[in-house]
């Protein structure tokens, strides 16, 4: 069979429509992630043993499992356990915020403790609460410092939701995968989905760059 | 009437003692200079009356206050004792203004614009109105530092602390924060003060503390005390300073 690269062009509107499912399922996946994150990274750096030790095992938990395991688990084996049914799509995006979650909460945790101390103290001697510190002083400043590591993540994220084809999830892998049973045109179907995902990832690079370039980190 | 007082106060970091039953008493108006060598508990006898460190024994009032009476407690007296750091730890994302205005605002509740006029005052009082756009990086060690004396300030606290406030500067800097500090002695602020600078101790000071191993080991008037050192271990100590 001879490489055609029109082919892609039969198959793009489709090809798309699995982008689309691959964006809606990172964008949802990571607002759910950056809110667990940033709840379970402030609960490791500044919660009593309690809260600490919760955020812990849940984040070894996660870091210590592929991401396969994990929305199987929330797809076949959370019915079983506690009867509750999810859609593959909600399994999906769930997967994207307990996943992203443990990474974005050791992100979190490191950029407010690499922030001095000194000016904590700073805050503290001037009457203000510790959460105020947090929020006025320390926050901001660890907000710079995370934007760096929280791009790389949601690019490991937004590639990771393509292990979403083990439950079935329509998105652009799985649309590759369906397309190519039934035309056999490898090379041009994944060369096709592979410059999606570069467009998609790159964009995001993009869109970081320019983030970081406007924010001064101090 | 004393504004702080140590009532058998003592300081313990694991096994290690570090402020060992101290008893004083500091009326207001008084400046307090507090020498000693290092490691000998000056920064945390300091720490331990805002409420930066928590003492382990004993009791500390402050200004009525007892810093053992929970964090609303704390945060007023820490309100009422302002202070100044070695590392001057200003805010690095806000202007010198805005480091000054931020006490004002966030703990007195004043509007931006009333804060902001505070906090142009005492930039001028401390001389640096002309920088008040400027952020902590943009200033010298000596301007730091007088800006971190105007933030300290704005919270209208009754007691200053200072814990060597000059020791990261070049020599030619700390003249310009001794100063200011001159300055509100002068106007009658209370002031307790680590320092290694003996002029300063015995221009300005009213009073000064020797310790060694947590304990106080000589008080008196700084002239008389650095001029006579009642114990041998102050005269060692006084000569490696000089
Ligand atoms: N957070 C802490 N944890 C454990 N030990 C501490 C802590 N802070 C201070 N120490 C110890 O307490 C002792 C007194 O420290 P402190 O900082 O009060 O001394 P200092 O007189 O201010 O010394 P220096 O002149 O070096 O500043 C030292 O032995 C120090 O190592
Ligand atoms: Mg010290």
């Amino acid at each position: 069979m001879e490489t055609d690269w029109s082919v892609i062009f039969d198959y793009l509107p489709a090809l798309l429509a699995g982008a689309k499912t691959t964006v809606y399922i990172t964008i949802l996946g990571l607002v759910g992630g950056m809110v667990l994150g940033t709840l379970a990274g402030l609960m490791r750096a500044y919660g009593g043993w309690l809260l600490n030790a919760i955020a812990f095992v849940y984040i070894e938990a996660i870091r210590g499992t592929p991401i396969v395991v994990q929305v199987m688990f929330l797809y076949f084996a959370l019915p079983v356990l506690a009867d509750i049914r999810i859609d593959p799509m909600s399994a999906a995006i769930l997967a994207i915020v307990v996943n992203a979650g443990a990474y974005i909460a050791e992100i979190v945790r490191g950029a407010f403790l690499s922030i001095s101390k000194g000016l904590t103290e700073a805050g503290l001697a001037i009457g203000l609460p510790h959460w105020k510190v947090l929020l006025y002083i320390v926050g901001p400043l660890a907000f710079r410092r995370l934007i760096p590591p929280l791009g790389n993540q949601f690019i490991v994220s937004l590639k990771d939701t393509s292990l979403f084809i083990v439950i079935g999830v329509g998105e652009l892998t799985r649309t590759g995968q369906e397309i190519m049973a039934s035309n056999f045109r490898a090379v041009e179907i994944w060369t096709a989905v592979a410059i999606i995902y570069l467009i998609m990832t790159g964009t995001l690079t993009l869109i970081l760059r320019v983030t970081e370039k406007r924010m001064k980190i101090l | 009437m004393s504004i702080i007082e140590f009532r058998q106060t003592s300081k313990h970091f694991g096994p290690l003692k570090v402020l060992d039953h101290v008893d004083l008493s500091i009326d207001e108006g008084e400046v307090v200079v507090l020498i000693g060598p290092s490691g000998s508990g000056k920064s945390t006898l300091l720490r331990c009356i805002n409420g930066l460190e928590t003492i382990t024994g004993g009791d500390l009032i402050v200004d009525g206050l007892s810093v053992t009476g929970g964090k609303k407690q704390l945060r007023e007296i820490r309100q009422e004792a302002g202070m100044v750091f070695q590392q001057f730890n200003l805010f690095p994302q806000l202007t010198a203004l805005e480091n000054v205005a931020f006490g004002p605002r966030k703990v007195r509740n004043l509007s931006k614009e009333q804060a902001e006029e505070v906090a142009i005052d005492l930039l001028d009082k401390v001389g640096l109105a002309e920088k008040a756009g400027h952020y902590p990086a943009e200033l010298s060690g000596g301007q730091q530092q007088r800006v971190a004396i105007a933030r300290a300030l704005a919270v209208k606290p009754k007691v200053m602390l200072f814990d060597e406030p000059t020791s990261a500067l070049d020599p030619e800097l700390k003249q310009e924060v001794l100063n200011v500090m001159r300055q509100l002695a002068t106007e009658g602020m209370t002031m307790v003060v680590v320092t290694h600078e003996m002029n300063f101790a015995k221009q300005v000071g009213t009073r000064l503390i020797f310790m060694e191993h947590g304990k106080i080991a000589v008080d008196g008037h700084p002239r008389e005390v650095i001029d006579t050192p009642p114990n041998d271990r102050m005269k060692d100590f006084l000569q490696h300073v000089e």
